[in-house]
């Protein structure tokens, strides 16, 4: 194998999925929550995708193409679910929803 | 010749994808993070193509940084002023424990691949042309994870319902909140 060994991007995809484990407990925004998500569902797939280099199978590909339709349904209900709550005139602050009653 | 090449386009796109993570954490308004994850995407794109994955790569590109994310930036141009996401808030100890949290999660990941792999993690083996091609990874879908297609295609079904009834304009609350 050309270039860095398989440990190189399993190294990336430890710290990407602690940058977004941060993003997530950081920030309060919803929005910027889902798209910390987003980064931690992407250094999974890194971390798959590396596994399946090292093993010479393809499996850890087809188990990424499954991670990114779940995260494109997910970014669905989760968008939607943002839309509602502005529409109802909610703050779009995770801290400020202390109740699911609409 | 090729090694450096590799790795100089390695730590290019590393680089480039950590930094991105980082904008898409930092930045107050939503829209700025929002590029940077296309950024953050397009680079992880440049890694799977290091990996020989070509064709998550494509399909990273076309269905993440394609669609996704054009559905991110129409959301945030829709909620405009109101998605805005300052700093401000919260007490420090809160800070300080998340990015308490945050490394506690990195040191586990590290301990626990490095526990479990023992070294074997320096040889991968020499591969055919068919890893990650197209029609190898048609052939996995609809042979060995059959399983896991249909229900990926369920869950996109109850997504888009969802999303449909989420979104859904009821006239008649509509006059109940007018009349309230």
């Amino acid at each position: 194998m050309l270039g860095p060994d398989v440990t190189w991007y399993l190294s990336v995809s430890a710290i990407l999925f602690s940058i977004g484990a941060l993003g997530v407990l950081l920030r309060r925004s919803p929005l910027i929550i889902l798209l910390s998500l987003e980064i931690m569902l992407n250094s999974c797939n890194l971390a798959l995708i590396s596994f399946a280099r090292q093993n010479g199978e393809s499996s850890g590909q087809v188990f990424a193409i499954t991670v990114m339709a779940i995260a494109a349904s997910e970014v669905v209900v989760g968008l939607g679910l943002i839309v509602a709550m502005s529409r109802r005139k909610l703050p779009l602050d995770v801290d400020r929803l202390t109740t699911l009653r609409g | 010749m090729g090694n450096v090449l590799v790795w100089f386009v390695w730590f290019v796109a590393a680089f480039a994808c950590l930094g991105s993570a980082l904008a898409v954490v930092s930045f107050q308004n939503p829209f700025y993070s929002a590029l940077a994850l296309i950024g953050n995407l397009g680079s992880l794109a440049v890694l799977y193509l290091l990996l020989s994955a070509e064709f998550v790569a494509a399909a990273q590109v076309l269905v993440y940084a394609g669609a996704v994310m054009v559905m991110f930036l129409f959301v945030i141009a829709y909620l405009g002023g109101e998605a805005d996401a300052p700093w401000a808030g919260g007490p420090s100890w809160q800070v300080l424990a998340a990015v308490c949290a945050a490394s506690a999660i990195l040191v586990e990941i590290v301990v626990a691949i490095g526990q479990t792999s023992g070294g074997r993690l320096t040889h991968a083996p020499a591969i055919t042309n068919a890893f990650g091609s197209p029609s190898e990874i048609g052939r996995l879908f609809l042979t060995d994870h059959l399983l896991a297609f249909e229900v990926t295609s369920i869950v996109l079904l109850a997504a888009a319902v969802g999303g449909v009834i989420l979104g859904h304009h009821s006239r008649v609350e509509d006059e109940r909140r007018a009349r309230a």
